[in-house]
């Protein structure tokens, strides 16, 4: 493993240390991968069945993946798994496909029954052989993803460029993000409506209206993705498509995203529990099986790190996002991520009236180059700190963008001077990626030259910031205030992180968390995970 | 006070900078129209200082220019502070003296607000403007209910802690959500309490208009720059006097 970078470290860190910080991140991720292979949800239980091709909703919108797992887990509950009840109840012909049965089952005229003995069997083969082809699918979408990018050819230099658009209206999204591709952007971020990480299902079809920002949707998804295709030949690059998995449905997201070729998802392996009350089980189990999916996809996954700053301060809870990072790498890497789908978050929040903010920045975004040398690191810019002093803000943007040339960032959101202003205007995004240009083109290779004295203070900061990292994975690692229950959940639930408790047994969607019986099957699980 | 104008450089030399963007190919016709523009927003001369093709169709420019405008600050309404602003220790003895137990303050965003930033300002110890949060102050028990709470779980949280006041932050103005969860927060307060038990409304966010509080039926607005000491003196101020019967007039 690559984990000082090959070379000895600019900063001094002694490798032993990293290990010890993987180490431990394996040490306390690893009761968690237990206990997500252990239970099920609602969402990965719907996920399967949109893998098997179920999608569209009844007339309220409440999409038939929901109908029908509502009225399986009523009949045979959830700890099973919906597929051998479902694959079971088309074999004995209750309906002659999935989406009849969810219509039937929705309007009460299917019981279903949990299978048993040949019937069982041939109800596997049956799941087996649909959702087979939802994965062929996401497979079929990688390669023609790689295909266009030989073809129109990939972004012209490191780090990406990413921007956001916002407007609720897919069709006013699409031509902004066309625009917005034109002027440069090399990612486009598709902003979700405000609340939708709380809505245990996913909306259906093109949508025109959200709160500051626009539905994800199995249709939104494939309208701008077909759009970006069109700009990406314009252009002669492809240019990427973000969105957001973390949520109540993180699954289902993760797979509407592989079938409909995104490239990019936000998915972090905490936010859901820390910033959405979300219930800690739910979640990781979740996660799990949408980093999977991703894996398979050929996604790279955004991590959420940037928003322990946003409420913590960032020189004390710097260490708290190279524990996230560390956490964040061994559950993707668990899930069958690989490095370069890594875009472990962090951000620059340091106040900066504060002495020496700058040489604090640099030293914590050498620090995450240095301990994840192969991932692409998602470097996100001044939130906290911008005021409304637009001219400030911009100057604020330029070393933002400064330190992501000098620590070789490989994804970089471009800030807006009128972040907490107004959502961008045409000229805020055209002057942000001037800014972004003149940096890239002044000092985009200032790292070549660049070397911190090693007794210096940055080095100093970089180490100081590893050693408290190490702390609290230690401290996470010993914490056994809830008997019995992996120590990473008691630490959530005393407030280790972002100072907000949440416990184990509370936060939202935990009704739709079930502990697997012995004859739990999912065939998704079982393709992904490579068995049988 | 007297009348006064903008100050770029000199006294009485009313300029004024200005940016903006005109849907409009770059030209020696659109510079002019950008001059046309400052010139009838009253900027008189109006200098295009940089012109810039923006995208397809667009210029983005920059105008310097005098403006005629006199402005008379005597005639300006503003909501100025009514209560003393205190220290933190100067806070916790008058809830000590005066209530003689912990002041309970119950906060949250609610709707499907996520924003967490301005109620954590508020409340987080970390505090804000380098003044510490609720959290800081002793003599108060502060409950942060976190983003996106639903207004019947604001209420049912402000009963079971006995909360004597309620602080809500909104961030986003989409469609004016931040007006429309407002008034449905206060009435089902209003519904919830006897007039005499309700707690102390207090709402804030950067786009709330300082004036609004009888319309949205709140004790308090606070808008952008709102500092933890300014929240937690008020609250102090109208929890510790006997409360007014009706509103304060401004």
């Amino acid at each position: 493993m690559a984990a000082t970078g090959g070379t000895t470290s600019q900063l001094g860190i002694d490798r032993a240390d990293v290990r010890r910080a993987r180490t431990l991140a394996r040490e306390v991720g690893k009761p968690i991968v237990d206990l997500a292979q252990r239970h099920t949800t609602v969402s990965v239980e719907r996920a399967t069945l949109r893998l098997a091709g179920l999608g569209g909703a009844d007339p309220d919108g409440t999409p038939w993946v929901n109908r029908l797992a509502d009225v399986v887990r009523a009949d045979t509950g959830l700890e099973h798994g919906v597929s051998l009840p479902v694959w079971d109840a088309l074999l004995r012909g209750e309906a002659e496909d999935l989406l009849t049965l969810a219509q039937k089952a929705a309007a009460g005229s299917v019981t279903f029954r949990l299978p048993e003995g040949r019937d069982a069997t041939r109800a596997r083969t049956a799941a087996r052989r649909a959702v087979a082809a939802g994965v062929r699918t996401i497979d079929r979408q990688r390669t023609a993803r790689e295909r266009m990018i030989a073809k129109v050819g990939d972004a012209p230099s490191k780090p990406w460029i990413y921007l956001i658009v916002a407007t609720g209206d897919i069709h006013e999204d699409i031509p902004q993000a066309q625009a917005a591709a034109r002027e440069g952007a090399d990612v486009i971020a598709v902003i979700r409506s405000t609340g939708q990480s709380l809505l245990d299902f996913v909306p259906e079809g093109a949508t025109r209206e959200g709160f500051a920002g626009t539905y994800a949707t199995q249709e939104n998804f494939r309208l701008m993705r077909a759009a970006l295709d069109e700009t990406s030949r314009e252009l002669g690059r492809y240019v990427r498509l973000t969105n957001y998995a973390s949520g109540l449905c993180m699954p289902e997201i993760a797979t509407l995203a592989g079938l409909e070729r995104l490239d990019m998802m936000l998915n972090d392996s905490m936010y859901g529990i820390l910033f959405r009350d979300i219930n800690p089980i739910r979640t990781f189990v979740d996660q799990r099986f949408s980093r999977q999916i991703h894996a398979r996809a050929g996604i790279i996954i955004n991590t959420g790190e940037d928003n322990y700053l946003t409420t913590a301060d960032a020189i004390e809870a710097a260490h708290t996002v190279t524990t996230s990072q560390l956490l964040n790498e061994y559950f993707a890497k668990e899930a069958g991520l690989e490095d370069w789908q890594l875009g472990l978050g962090h951000a620059f929040e340091i106040d900066p009236d504060v002495p020496d903010s700058f040489r604090l920045e640099l030293a914590h975004a050498m620090l995450a180059r240095e301990l994840f040398p192969d991932a692409p690191l998602k470097w996100m810019p001044p939130t906290r700190h911008m005021t409304g002093d637009i001219f400030k803000g911009y100057l604020l943007d330029g070393f933002f963008n400064l330190v992501g040339a000098l620590t070789g960032q490989g994804i970089l959101l471009v800030g807006m001077m009128t972040e907490a202003v107004v959502t961008p205007w045409i000229s805020d995004r055209d002057l942000a990626l001037q800014n972004v240009r003149y940096v890239m083109n002044a000092a985009g290779r200032l790292h070549e030259d660049f070397r911190p004295a090693p007794d210096g203070f940055i080095a100093g900061r970089a180490r100081e910031v590893l050693g408290e990292a190490i702390g609290l994975l230690e401290e996470i690692k010993a914490d056994r205030s809830v008997p019995g229950e992996p120590p990473l959940l008691s630490a959530i639930a005393d407030g280790t992180f972002g100072l907000m408790k949440r416990p184990a047994d509370k936060g939202k969607g935990l009704d739709g968390v079930a502990p697997k019986a012995p004859d739990y099957y999912n065939p998704a699980t079982e393709i992904l995970e490579g068995r049988a | 006070m007297s009348l006064i104008r903008p100050y770029g450089d000199t006294t009485g030399d009313g300029m004024v900078q200005l940016s903006f963007t005109l849907p409009i190919q770059h030209s020696k016709v659109a510079e002019g129209a950008a001059v046309q523009l400052a010139n009838k927003m009253g900027m008189d001369p109006a200098l295009v200082v940089h012109a810039k093709p923006m995208g397809e169709g667009f210029t983005f420019f920059v105008v310097y220019g005098r403006v005629n405008h006199l402005v008379d600050p005597s005639t300006v309404e503003v909501v100025e502070r009514d209560y003393p602003l205190l220290t933190p220790k100067e806070a916790n003895a008058a809830i000590k003296r005066s209530l003689r137990r912990r002041l309970v303050v119950v906060g949250g965003c609610i709707g499907t607000d996520a924003h967490t930033v301005g109620i954590d300002a508020i409340l987080n110890i970390k505090g804000f403007a380098g003044e510490k949060g609720l959290e800081y102050y002793r003599e108060l028990k502060v409950v942060n209910l976190g983003a996106q709470v639903s207004v019947p779980q604001l209420v049912e949280a402000a009963r079971e802690e006995k909360a004597d006041a309620v602080l809500v932050s909104q961030v986003v103005t989409q469609r004016d959500a931040h007006l429309l969860n407002t008034r449905e927060m206060s009435a089902a307060f209003r519904e919830a309490y006897p007039a005499a038990k309700r707690p102390l409304l207090v709402v804030g966010g950067p786009r709330f208009d300082e004036t609004m509080a009888d319309e949205l039926g709140v004790d308090r607005v606070f808008s952008r720059g709102t500092t933890p000491g300014e929240v937690a003196s008020f609250i102090v101020h109208r929890l510790t006097q006997p409360r007014p019967t009706s509103q304060e007039a401004s």
